[in-house]
């Protein structure tokens, strides 16, 4: 049968598809959707892109904490009685339907007044009268249409955000003084002794005086404070040269026109503002919808189900839990405290914390660690401790997490810069000291001049460009990398150190092999059909692997939590669960998870699970072995060393039971070595391995989601081709040394006129720019180059 | 006094009147989102009328 894909969600709707107004749906939520459009009138949904829809979720009583007034007067933007405004960030937001159905909400709901998409950061900007209807209810809808927010604690303690605009402003100053100046100033550089130039020139250069002001003082100034900075910690970075050549130019040129010696430098001097300027905004790319800097307060939730004395319950802000309270935790909530199970069928995944893959079962008086998830049923807490106290929450305060790498790390640049410096201060001494035994009008002249020409735009000019291209590059090859340092700072690592699970293992899918007596077909009819019932996420994953089979109605069918499922059909009376479960006491006990069938109370095997390791590992590990350093540091128990062994090269260290702590701490040790460690994970348990190491990737399936802090984020699927980024961020630091050449060329250029005390205005003007663009164009070229060999 | 002072001063304000005005759209936050905008106006016709007035909305923040 062919099966056809959901007119919502775009899903395959499997054997069973829904039927409604000649569409067809894979699932009751995908329909509901649909008529609420229908009825509204909003179909044109489907028209602008085909399937744009995402499958609504079950939310019963989980957003009950936007009643609440304290965690509504934190969340929105802007608060009155008629008014309220709210951002609410929107992971599904993903193509053109999705900005119109979002902007389109007053249809749904007559009492929100505007709603405004920003595609990029996938915010929603909501506006509504909260006399009429209130946050909960806005939340509530965008959840029944598929859209649900994503409410954590990083939105409960940032507050109002302030966008950063100041280079915007500083380039607008400098471009348009740049380009009245060069107006002003082109006159002059035919140097016609004309009778109307004559007269006007001061006027002119009064103007470009008055042009320049701002933008040395205002468009400039990081410039300087950056070479204050450096100074004082005696490091002749790149700044150094830069603000010493725009101050040179400024009292040059002033001078030059106060006392009517010529028409100064202003245009060299704003057209080189500019174009660092353009540089650094290059540099810049930010990716709005990605967060490098997310700790445990962008995964927990801002309130939690308290139960108070009287049975009664009340969202509390998880802030304020105190110790002793009794917190109900529902299916798919995270435990926000450590704490003391007091009932309920508690089943942990604290694939967050440990890296664990499996679940944890948990009996009432068991302690609870933050950060687990619980995954079946409701469960009550007593909580031991707050949040900020609580085990995975002070991985935090260590110190790496207030380090601020960049500082820690001398660039291409800088390195460049300390030699570059110390020899054009040499060759001004030099021509000043010649100039002032044969003509020493000339010499501050000359000196002035080599300081002016010898201003390393262009050197500054070919870093940012060429990782800013990378970074673009290497964007749209879903590798999304924090900075352009980042860059630099992976094509020095020499230690690559992995995590295990759902780094190189994939979280969706995993493998199991059956070892036991075979079972006859009706045996595997029945159990398949009876995973068909089950919502156990090991049945999940058994199902999807077992061959297709007919479906049949089960005679019987019943689902023990916690322990298994059992059912019959036609004289097989199947059970499938855990050893004890199906009667099978004395089987080996092994590190694997296992699952065991009977039929008929007879034993029959067990299936044993495997992690599934991601497309292309083996050829990765086999590439980067000759050059790097290989470890694998796993959360997990030793149960898969025998596959790792088998897959990865002989001498790639394995490394189990691994703590966030210890993570960290092997990585410091071996930094301490001299290793330039890359650090590749994914869950919060590596998060303090990640900000340890060099380089820290995190790993992720889905980008818009989860991903700790770190340096860069890598799709899942790209995970093989790592072994070419890191050879591309090579490649990115030899065009760098090959256009810092480049440069050199110019200055010796410039040099020359600036030695022999013939350096024109308009020499400037011409050779600034043209060093500046030409290194633009090379490093564009050959990124894009490196680029192509990419994909 | 010779025209080209007038001449002067006028493109001067002129060019410092775009100028303001450019700072003002960065203020008003125009360059923050420079993607939705432009699906925004591909939207049929008959759509323009519900989403034309958040551009007026969005000068609050």
């Amino acid at each position: 049968m062919e099966n056809k894909s959901c007119f919502h969600c775009g899903d395959d709707c499997g054997q069973h598809p829904i039927a409604f107004d000649d569409k067809i749906f894979c699932c009751n939520g995908c329909k509901t959707v649909y008529e609420i459009f229908n009825e509204n009138d909003l179909t044109c949904y489907y028209d602008l892109q085909q399937s744009p829809g995402a499958v609504p979720k079950e939310i019963e009583g989980k957003y009950d904490f936007l009643s609440r007034d304290n965690i509504i007067e934190k969340l929105t933007e802007f608060r009155s009685e008629q008014l309220e405004i709210v951002t609410l960030y929107i992971p599904h937001i993903h193509c053109s339907s999705c900005i119109w159905i979002l902007e389109n909400l007053n249809k749904l709901n007559k009492d929100i007044s505007d709603s405004q998409v920003n595609f990029g950061k996938k915010t929603v900007r909501v506006t509504y009268n909260p006399e009429a209807t209130n946050l909960k209810e806005v939340v509530l809808l965008l959840s029944t249409i598929g859209y649900e927010p994503y409410i954590s604690l990083d939105d409960f303690s940032a507050g109002k955000k302030q966008i950063n605009r100041t280079l915007i402003y500083k380039l607008g100053v400098a471009g348009f003084a740049f380009g009245n100046i060069m107006f002003l100033s082109f006159p002059e550089y035919f140097e016609i002794n004309e009778f109307w130039l004559e007269q006007y020139k001061h006027m002119f250069r009064w103007l470009m005086f008055a042009l320049s002001v701002p933008v040395v003082f205002y468009s400039a100034q990081d410039y300087f404070i950056s070479a204050f900075k450096g100074l004082r910690a005696k490091l002749l970075n790149i700044d150094v040269p830069i603000a010493l050549g725009i101050t040179v130019l400024f009292l040059r040129s002033t001078i030059e026109i106060v006392f009517d010696l010529g028409s100064g430098f202003f245009d060299s001097l704003s057209g080189l503002v500019f174009f660092l300027l353009v540089g650094k905004f290059f540099q810049q790319k930010t990716y709005d919808f990605l967060s490098f800097e997310r700790d445990y307060k962008s995964y927990f939730p801002i309130a939690i189900t308290k139960i108070n004395r009287n049975g009664s319950e009340e969202a509390v802000q998880v802030y304020d839990i105190k110790k002793g309270d009794r917190l109900l935790i529902r299916n798919e909530e995270l435990i926000p405290v450590d704490g003391i199970l007091i009932n309920g069928n508690a089943k942990i995944d604290y694939s967050f914390v440990t890296g664990e893959s499996q679940s944890v079962r948990k009996k009432s008086g068991d302690k609870l660690f933050a950060g687990g998830k619980q995954t079946s049923g409701v469960i009550e807490l007593e909580a031991l401790k707050s949040v900020e106290q609580s085990y995975l929450t002070q991985l935090w305060s260590n110190d790496v997490f207030s380090k601020n790498k960049e500082d820690q790390f001398s660039n291409i640049t800088n390195k460049i810069s300390k030699h570059f410096t110390i020899t054009i201060l040499t060759i001004a001494v030099i021509a000043t000291t010649y100039w002032l035994f044969t003509d020493a009008s000339k010499a501050m002249n000359v000196f002035t001049a080599v300081l002016i020409i010898a201003c390393p735009c262009a050197i500054a000019l070919s870093a940012p460009f060429t990782f800013g291209n990378l970074l673009r590059i290497f964007g749209k090859l879903k590798f999304y990398i924090k900075n352009a340092s980042v860059i630099e700072q992976l094509a020095h690592i020499n230690t690559i150190i992995f995590d295990k699970t759902g780094t190189i293992t994939s979280n969706k899918t995993s493998n199991a092999v059956y070892d036991g007596l075979s079972l006859t077909d009706s045996e595997s009819l029945v159990l398949k059909n009876s995973l068909r019932g089950s919502n156990h996420p090991l049945s999940r994953t058994l199902y999807q692997i077992l061959e297709e089979n007919n479906i049949v109605t089960l005679d019987n069918y019943k689902e023990h939590i916690g322990k298994g499922i059992e059912a019959t059909y036609d004289n097989i009376s199947l059970k499938v669960g855990s050893a004890s479960f199906v009667g099978n006491e004395d089987h080996n006990a092994t590190l694997n998870t296992t699952v065991h069938i009977s039929s008929n109370n007879k034993y029959k095997g067990k299936f044993t699970f495997y992690n599934s390791y991601r497309k292309g590992i083996s050829k990765l590990f086999n590439q980067l072995k000759n050059n790097y350093d290989l470890a694998i540091l796993s959360g997990d128990n030793e149960g898969e060393r025998k596959n790792l062994e088998k897959l990865l090269p002989a001498k790639t260290k394995l490394i189990f039971n691994q703590k966030p702590d210890d993570k960290l701490e092997f990585i410091k040790y071996h930094q301490n070595e001299g290793a330039k460690v890359l650090m590749i994970g994914d869950g919060l348990n590596d998060a303090g391995a990640l900000a340890q190491s060099s380089v820290g990737i995190a790993i992720s399936e889905d980008v818009n989601v989860f991903s700790p802090a770190c340096d860069a984020i890598l799709d899942a699927t790209k995970l093989n081709s790592l072994y070419k980024f890191i050879s591309a961020s090579k490649s990115g630091i030899k065009i760098i040394k090959w256009s810092f050449v480049l440069s050199f060329i110019y200055n010796v250029i410039g040099l020359y006129f600036a030695v022999t005390g013939q350096l024109a205005p308009v020499v400037a003007a011409i050779l600034m720019p043209l060093s500046s663009i030409s290194i633009v164009v090379f490093t564009t070229i050959c990124t894009n180059l490196i680029g192509r060999k990419l994909k | 006094m010779s025209v080209i002072y007038i001449v002067l001063t006028v493109s001067v304000i002129v060019g410092i009147a775009f100028f303001v005005v450019f700072l003002l759209a960065v203020k008003s936050g125009q360059y923050d989102d420079s993607y939705t905008p432009s699906v925004r106006m591909l939207f049929e016709d008959e759509l323009v009328k519900e989403t034309s007035n958040e551009s007026i909305n969005s000068k609050t923040d």
